[in-house]
C-alpha cells in the first residue's frame, strides 16, 4: 500500500466515524449530514476534525464535540483534535438531501434551501407539513422549544408542526 | 483591501484597541442576553416567552465566541471572564443592564420564596421595556454585525458572518411585534411609548464613542461610533415613525458604560448572573 492510499484510508476511517455521531437534539441526523463537519484531515498522525458551529448559542454543540472526539479515537486515532471554525458559515443549505429525509422522517419539516439569500418570512412560511405533506400551513412562531426550531400548523391534518428553521 | 489581520498578524499598537472593541461587544450580549433570560417561564405570552429565551441563548452564545476571540488574544479563559469581574471590569452600554421593572415601580416587591429578582420581576415587571429594549438592540447589533462582517480583523469577521443569519430571526420577532403592538390598543401603544421616552437616552449609550474609535476606523476594523450611530438611525427612524414614536433629539445619552462607569442595575444583574459560579469556580458541569 502507498502512503497516499494509507493517508486516505484513514481519513476516510475518520468520516466513517463522524457518521456514527448524532445531533443529541435530533438522534436520527448525523454530524455529517447536519454539514457541519467542514472537513477532516491529519495532522501529523493527530485526527483533526474541523467543525461549524450551527448556532452560536446552541447546548448540544460541546455534546457534539466530546462524541465526536470519543468515535473518532475508538476509530483507532489516538490524538484527536476539534477544531471550530466558523468560516465558511453554516447555513442550512449545507444540510445533505439525506440529512433532509431523515428530518422529514423525524417530523421536522427541513428547512427551506435559501441559496445564499437573506432568510425573509415568506421564505419560512413556504414549508410542507412532515406529516401529510400539505402546503396549507400557517407559521405560529419563528422561535420554538430549541434555536433551530419554528413551530407551524397544518390546517389540513390540523395538527402543529416543527421545522428546522432555515439559516 | 489590504491584507488582513489575524491573530498572528495584529499589530501590537492596535491589540488593546482590538481587546477594547471585543469587551464590548461580548458584554452587550452577556447582559441582554441575561436581562431578557429573566423572563423565561413567566413571559406574558407562550410565543414571547419562547422567543425571548431563544434570543437570549443566541446572545450567550455570541458572548461566549467573543470571550473566546478575546481569550485567543491573550485575556482570561470565557468563564472567568464572564463570571469573574466586577462591574467595573466590564465595557456595556448601561442600557442592557438595565431591570426588566419601570423606573416608577414601587420600590418594595412582595417575597413569594423564589429569588428576589425573580419575586419583584412576576410582581412589578414591564415586559414593554423589555420589548422595546430589545427592539432597539437589535437593530444596533445588526448594523454593527453587518458592518463588522468586513471587519480587517479576520476572526472577528468570520465570526459576525456566521452570527448573521442568527440576527435575521431577531430583527424578524422585534419589527414585526412593534408593527402589532404600535398598532395594536391604546394600552399597547401608551406603553410602548412610555417605554421608549424612558430607554432613549441609555439607547444613545450604545454609540458612546471610545479612545479607540479612530484607531479601529483607520484600520479598517471597525467604523466608529459616530457612523454606526448614524446607519442605526437611518435604519430605525422609519420604523419608529410607522409605530408613531417621536424622537426627542435634545436627551443626554446615558454614557459611562464603555469606561466601566456604571448604575446600580449592573450590580444587580451580576450578582444573580455570577452567583451560582462564584460558589464553586473550579466545579465542572
Ligand atoms: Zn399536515
Amino acid at each position: 500500500m502507498t502512503e497516499t492510499t494509507d493517508n486516505q484510508t484513514q481519513i476516510d476511517a475518520i468520516w466513517n466515524a463522524l457518521q456514527t455521531v448524532t445531533d443529541p437534539e435530533i438522534p436520527v441526523i448525523s454530524v455529517v449530514e447536519l454539514g457541519i463537519i467542514q472537513d477532516a484531515y491529519l495532522d501529523n498522525g493527530n485526527a483533526t476534525v474541523e467543525m461549524c458551529p450551527t448556532f452560536a448559542g446552541c447546548p448540544a454543540l460541546d455534546v457534539m464535540r466530546d462524541n465526536i472526539r470519543h468515535a473518532v479515537r475508538a476509530a483507532g486515532f489516538d490524538a484527536v483534535d476539534v477544531k471550530v471554525v466558523y468560516d465558511p458559515p453554516w447555513t442550512t443549505d449545507r444540510i445533505t438531501d439525506e440529512g433532509r429525509r431523515k428530518l422529514k422522517e423525524f417530523g421536522l419539516a427541513p428547512p427551506t434551501q435559501c441559496g445564499g439569500s437573506p432568510v425573509t418570512e415568506a421564505l419560512i412560511k413556504d414549508t410542507a407539513c412532515p406529516f401529510c405533506d400539505s402546503k396549507d400551513t400557517n407559521l405560529e412562531s419563528i422561535f420554538g422549544p430549541t434555536l433551530c426550531r419554528a413551530i407551524h400548523y397544518c390546517n389540513s391534518c390540523q395538527q402543529s408542526f416543527e421545522q428546522f428553521k432555515p439559516v | 483591501m489590504s491584507d488582513l489581520f489575524n491573530l498572528k498578524n495584529l499589530p501590537t499598537d492596535l491589540k488593546p484597541a482590538v481587546v477594547d472593541l471585543l469587551y464590548r461587544l461580548a458584554d452587550d450580549s452577556i447582559l441582554i442576553g441575561h436581562r431578557n433570560s429573566e423572563w423565561t417561564g413567566i413571559g406574558p405570552i407562550l410565543e414571547e416567552d419562547i422567543a425571548f429565551s431563544s434570543m437570549a441563548q443566541d446572545k450567550m452564545g455570541h458572548a461566549a465566541a467573543y470571550y473566546t476571540l478575546l481569550h485567543e488574544l491573550g485575556e482570561q479563559d470565557p468563564d472567568t471572564l464572564a463570571f469573574m469581574r466586577d462591574a467595573h471590569d466590564f465595557r456595556c452600554c448601561q442600557f442592557v443592564a438595565l431591570g426588566n421593572i419601570a423606573p416608577d415601580a414601587p420600590a418594595e416587591s412582595p417575597d413569594n420564596c423564589n429569588n428576589p429578582t425573580r419575586d419583584r420581576l412576576m410582581a412589578h415587571g414591564d415586559w414593554a421595556i423589555s420589548f422595546v429594549r430589545q427592539f432597539l438592540f437589535v437593530q444596533a447589533d445588526v448594523v454593527r454585525n453587518s458592518a463588522l462582517e468586513s471587519s480587517r480583523y479576520d476572526p472577528l469577521a468570520s465570526l459576525c458572518r456566521k452570527i448573521r443569519g442568527e440576527l435575521r430571526y431577531h430583527t424578524m420577532h422585534a419589527e414585526s411585534t412593534l408593527r402589532h403592538l404600535a398598532h395594536g390598543t391604546d394600552d399597547s401603544r401608551d406603553r410602548i411609548k412610555k417605554s421608549f421616552v424612558y430607554l432613549w437616552p441609555y439607547a444613545l449609550g450604545l454609540f458612546e464613542a471610545t479612545a479607540h474609535d479612530q484607531a479601529l476606523a483607520d484600520a479598517c476594523i471597525c467604523p466608529t461610533q459616530a457612523d454606526l450611530q448614524r446607519e442605526w438611525r437611518a435604519r430605525i427612524d422609519p420604523m419608529l415613525a410607522d409605530a408613531g414614536l417621536t424622537i426627542d433629539e435634545s436627551v443626554q445619552p446615558k454614557f459611562g458604560g464603555r469606561t466601566g462607569k456604571h448604575e446600580q442595575a449592573l450590580v444587580d444583574a451580576l450578582a444573580d448572573m455570577q452567583k451560582v459560579y462564584r460558589l464553586e469556580p473550579t466545579a465542572t458541569w
